[in-house]
């Protein structure tokens, strides 16, 4: 049985425009994801900002109702036996927000065991045992307002798994924090796969699902666009080519030109300092620089490099395709 | 659960008391302005030469600042955790929401009982109020009974704030009129007689009239049982509102800001 399962979710946010004459407005964060993770595995939602991850995650810990579709955690529904959802699930908000700040790191980790039931006499030893997995024994009784970003997301993990829980959902926890402390989360994420729990991981960093995951599915404009183990997402870009263009001031409407090209399967705008890097796939046995150069005219080019495609284009051209 | 709700009580209300000490802000509002309430009070009672003793008015300005206090926990501290993004994980904790709740608006409504001693102190010392108490031991229960009844009120009206973003805003548009119709200013008899039967339904009425009569003399008994009788029926009222409002605010997605 799958401890995750997602059937056709679907969430519309209603908002307004205007001032004096306002308007409603039902903007679809999610239409339509159907998934499920199974026991043990580690799950990636990949997405861009604005794709419907944290709606998504937010339904599955029953902090939103699903408009549409069903969604059941350990064969509990996530609307109808929330509560013992919420007993079986722990989850990690990326960001700084969620912590009381002015009360110092124990304090908090102590008030969520209380609220999670863990057994007066267990609290001290689980705090502990926490404190040292997440790296932050020493600073708990510190305030929080003082900590650094990556002391919070680690303060934010202890919290989610003072009870032990056996699913744990992960939004975005690497956002924000250093290099370093990016991976050293990481390494906390893969140690508690390795302790046996279940985890759906968010992220919108490629490298960050390809490392970590055990399956991905890449989700752009509220659908999942493609759904696999990594190796099953580069291998659908293996037969293809990139072509990077650096140029110096190039409109939208040219980009838009370039995606209309036959062969060209996705067109990426990186901003540079004074530049923009156009990365450019095509098929295979196609040779499209020249091409590509002739809609450029008017627009100062640089560097022209072609090279093998990567995991990190796979999915620009699953999100560029949506 | 029955058995954890004690103790989840004890250990909130300890929580959320502290949480509310190391705010500034928070204290500003605990520490200062009852004692400016007090004094514009006491000028009030001295220039209109009304009925009553200084004592009268020193406790009406204490429980004005257990009000606000009460407001601003009530509806201030829901919209600072749904900004600092902490009523999502309240909400999505194991226990009833109101049990995490209610700990917060009592902490708050606790924090009230220092603006009674505050003003009574700031009186005696500036404005020579007596600061004897006829039935002493009525009075220490009269003050808990209100805190209970203050606080218990904070927990209707926060299960609204919980629904609406701009619920801090509402919160201030209530601190006057409140005190008002409750007689905590002026009597109520001074007061259209359509303002009565509000007042009966509002706790700050019988909790003033209960330290008051504690303090001065008189039969606070009844009013300390409306006072528990009040509390009782706003539990009942939050119980379900929080219930339905939880759930109405997972649908219109109103428990964050983002």
């Amino acid at each position: 049985m799958a401890v995750i399962e997602a059937d056709n979710l679907r969430r519309t946010y209603s908002t307004t425009t205007g001032v004096i004459r306002r308007r409603r407005l039902a903007v679809e964060a999610v239409r339509g994801v159907s998934f499920q993770v199974e026991d043990g595995q580690l799950f990636g939602l990949l997405g861009p900002n604005g794709a419907g991850k944290t709606t998504t995650i937010k339904m599955l810990i029953t902090l939103l109702l699903p408009t549409e579709g069903t969604a059941r955690v350990l064969g509990y529904d996530v609307v109808d036996d929330s509560r013992e959802v919420r007993k079986r699930i722990g989850y990690v908000f990326g960001g700084d927000r969620g912590l009381y700040e002015r009360l110092p790191g124990l304090d908090n980790l102590k008030y969520f065991a209380e609220l999670y039931g863990v057994p007066p006499r267990e609290q001290k030893k689980r705090i502990e045992e926490l404190l040292e997995l997440v790296g932050l024994t020493g600073r708990e009784k510190e305030r929080v307002e003082g900590y650094s970003r990556g002391m919070r997301q680690r303060l934010h993990i202890a919290r989610g798994l003072l009870h032990d829980p056996q699913v744990v959902f992960l939004d975005e926890p690497t956002i924000g924090v250093d290099p370093v402390g990016a991976r050293e989360l990481r390494q906390t994420i893969h140690t508690l796969v390795e302790s046996g729990k279940t985890v759906l991981l968010t992220t919108h960093y490629m490298f960050e699902a390809d490392a970590l995951c055990d399956r991905i599915a890449v989700i752009a404009k509220g659908e999942i666009v493609a759904e696999g183990t990594p190796s099953d997402l580069k291998n659908r870009v293996r037969d293809g080519k990139v072509v990077e263009i650096e140029v110096y001031g190039i409109a939208d409407a040219t980009v838009q030109t370039l995606r209309e090209i036959a062969g060209v399967r996705a067109v990426n705008v990186e901003e540079r300092e004074q530049a923009q890097l156009l990365v450019v796939q095509t098929e295979t046995d196609v040779e499209l620089t020249h091409t590509l150069l002739g809609h450029l005219n008017g627009s100062n080019v640089g560097r022209i490099a072609a090279r093998e495609p990567t995991l990190e284009d796979a999915y620009v051209a699953l999100v560029s395709e949506a | 659960m029955i058995a954890i709700v004690p103790r989840l009580f004890w250990v909130g209300w300890k929580f959320h008391l502290k949480g509310l000490t190391m705010s500034s802000f928070f204290l500003l509002v605990s520490v200062i302005q009852p004692l400016i309430f007090a004094t514009i009070a006491y000028y009030m009672y001295e220039a209109g030469a009304r009925e009553g003793t200084l004592l009268y008015v020193a406790l009406g300005a204490g429980l004005m600042g257990m009000w606000s206090s009460t407001l601003f926990g009530s509806g201030g501290a829901i919209q600072w955790q749904r900004w600092q993004g902490t009523l999502e994980l309240l909400i999505g904790a194991p226990p009833p929401f109101i049990f995490t709740l209610l700990p917060l608006t009592l902490a708050t409504a606790s924090i009230g009982l220092y603006s009674i001693v505050a003003t009574l102190l700031w009186g005696g010392l500036l404005f020579d109020v007596p600061l004897s108490i006829e039935h002493p031991f009525l009075f220490a229960v009269s003050l808990p009974a209100t805190a209970l009844a203050l606080g218990l009120l904070g927990l209707v009206l926060a299960s609204t704030f919980v629904l609406y973003r701009q619920a801090s805003a509402f919160s201030n548009l209530l601190e006057y009129p409140v005190w008002l119709v409750s007689g905590l200013l002026i009597p109520i008899s001074l007061l259209p007689g359509w303002v009565e039967p509000i007042s009966w339904v509002l706790a700050p009425t019988w909790g003033v009239k209960a330290v008051r009569e504690s303090a001065l003399g008189g039969e606070p008994l009844f009013a300390i049982g409306m006072c528990l009788l009040l509390s009782a029926i706003y539990l009942v009222i939050g119980w379900f509102s929080m219930a339905n409002f939880e759930r109405l605010a997972r649908k219109q997605a109103t428990l964050s800001l983002t």
